[in-house]
């Protein structure tokens, strides 16, 4: 299935970076099908984007510092946080994990020489630039920038005079790009194994791309159609949602939900398998309840489709219906649970190095069960009638998509950095650079949460005098945490240029396959396709006595 | 914080309270654990580590008791719902009409506000639309809201509690001035009310003498 690996012009076996084929220099990175360099150029892009997804953020916070005007007006504020949402979710948290990670390792997790269909994996970098691109075009054409939130409610969105069109295009063509990348991971997945790697040998993070890839394919088409709709509708004045020319309004929310929540799912499995492969690694020991985790990814998957009009409790829908998806969102908290409880009992009795990786594993631990938990207190129907729209909720998603998703991106990234680069990081610099981020990001958006309960809306340029102490503080947050990500992100890029080399191939102790190849891996990765005989995680080297166990099978 | 004003705030603020405490409780838990075992299991004291696969028994336990948990939060959150989404017979209806970025309340003899005044312990119906784009009905120290659209009806009713002047804001986006869109909700003495409603005020539109009747209670 994997096209014929072409012989390299350089040697026998150099590293993917080394490698030459057809072409050299930058053409042989983007025109290359090498898994590995399409994971780098989605590092690349998305970690770009996340950077201009920040300055928004930042300079939201500055202007909420004072109330009234502190740096902008209205209209630019609203832009602002339409910019900030649509870049954070479409060109950061959703291609997030599954982009750069997914396709420089599921390959190698599970033993195969590349991704299913490598051209097509090409392609969706492409629809990403290309969205990526529609989307910054949006901001400079005539117009203006979007103002609609990354929601697009309609009818507001058909009234407003702002690019919204070509945003809403830019989604669209991101949306493909998604639905590429699934497809190719869910064929991967089932094609691709090394022999001997039964479902249950899979390592855990390969479970979590699986379930995502599934979520992917299915919902995202249902947002592509949603989009164009909503461009028929501004260009032709079709009346399908809005209520001027006969529409409904709240079947938009519908649809827009529909896949807009089970695309919350999109964003976080994918660290929660990352999560899941960390803490082994660290602990120096066997995975608590595999199965369980395992199973609890499709769990999540399957019945996270089916909550999404619990963003729509205030919309006035029948008490029915209010009931079931009250109902199904406390269920489906459940799964979640259960995976915060395994890693938690991953701990025990481990041998912990508290390296970087592990820490921001600990954080997102932390983090995501504040926005888990607080995700049930908005799944209770009367507390949510209270908070829905506040910055309560603000502060919920964040914890979620940043303290969470966010987060187990940077753990990858601090952890597979030697793999894929061959060089190491400054750990002591790395570590101060956590505890910035873990402080800034707290210190941001807890008093979110303070402000929404005392009835502070989301969405406001400005606010009433008794806020302004909660502001305060979540902008000296925003401060902190931007000074962490800095320095992070310098670190990273220091280590690039002129960190220790090293082509030790296991330098954290892991016992997945990617520890088994080459310190940069060589651009087929394995030599000889290995054969898989236990499950993940066995960790027997280093083990003091053997409980009687359940084995895994 | 807990200082509702309106009859549901009870209900809402113990709901809240008690998914809260659970959270709490789950929160240090877990994090204590997790602080706990990185410390006694630090590779420095403990340099070999035990393999501990699975335990049945602990999975059925942090699967169940955590359903039972959610499914109680679930169901103190549909009582205050139902109580939420079901106005009593007898209650004074007001038309709230939003644009933006302003709110219109008009009662049933005609008079025409932009301040929403309103007799204390007396169930109040709010007949909600918009004439432009959604906006949504907030009284954070009601404890109400509810999405206003355009073209389609919306109810949502309170009896408030206590006498005093409280915020109403737009809690749905509505373009630029949406942070703008505050108004009050005045809790008045229940004759203070009848006369006000009765009241010709330069701003209010005319006919309240025909229907005093029916609303003046
Ligand atoms: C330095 C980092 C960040 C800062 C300072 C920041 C700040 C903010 C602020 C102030 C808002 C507006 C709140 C309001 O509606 O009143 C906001 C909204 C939002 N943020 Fe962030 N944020 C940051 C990072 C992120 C990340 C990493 C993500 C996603 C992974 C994200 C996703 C969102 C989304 C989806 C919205 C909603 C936009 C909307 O209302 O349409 N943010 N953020
Ligand atoms: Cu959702
Ligand atoms: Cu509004």
């Amino acid at each position: 299935m994997s096209e014929a690996i072409a012989v390299p012009k350089n040697g026998k076996h150099p590293s993917y970076l080394d490698y030459q084929g057809k072409h050299k220099g930058f053409l042989g990175w983007i025109l290359s099908t090498d898994h590995k360099r399409i994971g780098i150029l989605y590092l690349v892009s998305i970690l770009s984007f996340f950077m201009v997804g920040v300055t928004f953020g930042f300079l939201m916070r500055l202007e909420l510092l004072t109330p009234g005007r502190t740096i902008v007006d209205a209209q630019t504020y609203n832009s602002f946080f339409t910019l900030h949402g649509v870049i954070m979710i479409f060109l950061f948290v959703i291609p997030g994990i599954p982009a750069v990670f997914g396709n420089f390792f599921l390959p190698i997790l599970i033993g195969a020489k590349d991704v299913a269909f490598p051209r097509l994996n090409l392609l969706s970098w492409y629809l990403y630039v290309a969205g990526g691109l529609l989307a910054v075009i949006s901001i400079l054409l005539p117009g203006g920038p979007a103002d609609t939130g990354w929601t697009f409610y309609i009818p507001y969105s058909v009234r407003t005079g702002t690019n919204v069109s070509l945003a809403l295009f830019a989604a669209f063509v991101l949306g493909f790009s998604s639905i590429v990348t699934g497809l190719n991971f869910v064929t991967t997945v089932h094609r691709l194994r090394a022999p001997g790697m039964t479902w249950f040998k899979m390592p855990l993070s390969v479970w979590s791309f699986y379930s995502t890839a599934w979520v992917q394919v299915l919902a995202t088409p249902i947002i592509g159609i949603t989009m164009l709709l909503v461009i028929i509708e501004r260009a032709f004045g079709v009346g399908l949602f809005d209520p001027a020319l006969g529409g409904d309004p709240v079947l938009y929310q519908h649809l827009f939900w529909i896949y807009s929540h089970p695309a919350v799912y999109i964003m976080i499995l994918p660290a929660m398998g990352i999560v899941s492969e960390i803490i082994p690694v660290f602990a120096r020991r066997t995975i608590f309840g595999y199965k369980f985790i395992a199973m609890s990814s499709i769990a999540i998957a399957l019945f996270g489709s089916l909550v999404w009009a619990h963003h729509m409790f205030t919309a006035g829908m029948s008490n029915t219906g209010q009931f079931i998806f009250s109902l199904l969102t406390m269920v489906v908290a459940i799964p979640s649970a259960i995976k915060v409880f395994n890693w938690t009992a991953t701990l025990y009795k481990g041998s912990i190095e508290l390296a970087t990786p592990l820490l921001f594993v600990l954080a997102f631990i932390f983090q995501f069960s504040i926005g888990g938990l607080t995700g049930i207190m908005q799944g209770v129907l009367s507390v949510d009638i209270m908070v829905h729209d506040t910055s309560f909720i603000v502060a919920h998603f964040h914890y979620v998509m940043f303290g969470g998703t966010g987060f187990g991106l940077f753990a990858a990234l601090h952890y597979w950095f030697p793999k894929m680069f061959g060089k190491m990081y400054n750990e002591k610099v790395s570590k101060s650079a956590f505890w910035l981020l873990f402080v800034g990001f707290n210190t941001l958006y807890f008093p979110m949460f303070i402000m929404g309960w005392l009835g502070m809306p989301r969405r406001y340029y400005d606010y009433l005098p008794e806020f302004q102490i909660y502001h305060v503080i979540s902008t000296v947050g925003s401060w902190i945490l931007v000074i962490g990500i800095l320095i992070m992100f310098g670190n990273l890029i220091k280590a690039l240029v002129s960190g220790k080399k090293i082509t030790d191939k296991n330098p954290w102790g892991g016992e997945t396959l990617e520890w088994t190849i080459e310190t940069p891996p060589i651009h087929e990765n394995f030599i000889d396709i290995p054969t898989v005989h236990e499950a993940p995680y066995q960790y027997k080297l280093n083990e003091a006595t053997t409980l009687k166990t359940q084995e895994v099978k | 914080m807990f200082n509702g004003a309106s009859n549901f705030a009870k209900e809402v603020d113990f709901a809240f309270l008690f998914t809260l405490v659970v959270s709490i409780f789950f929160l240090v838990l877990i994090t204590g654990l997790m602080i706990y075992f990185v410390v006694k299991y630090n590779r420095k004291r403990n340099p070999k580590a035990t393999n501990v696969h699975s335990n049945v028994f602990l999975e059925v336990t942090w699967t169940v008791i955590p359903t039972i948990l959610v499914l109680i939060m679930f169901w103190y959150g549909w009582v205050g719902y139902v109580d939420m989404s079901e106005a009593p017979k007898d209650t004074l209806n007001i038309d709230v009409t939003a644009q933006m970025w302003k709110w219109t309340f008009k009662y049933e003899n005609g008079k025409t506000t932009d301040s929403l005044y309103v007799p204390v312990d007396k169930p109040v119906k709010l007949n909600l639309h918009s004439l432009d784009v959604n906006h949504a009905f907030y009284i954070p120290k009601f404890r109400i809201k509810k999405d206003v659209y355009p073209n389609q009806q919306r109810m949502i009713w309170f009896e408030a509690k206590e006498l005093g002047s409280f915020d109403i804001a737009c809690a749905e986006y509505c373009g630029l001035n949406h942070s703008y869109m505050y108004n009050k909700v005045k809790v008045m003495p229940q004759e203070e009310f009848s006369v006000w409603l009765n009241t010709t005020v330069p701003d209010s539109t005319t006919k309240n003498d025909s229907t005093n009747k029916s609303t003046g209670k």
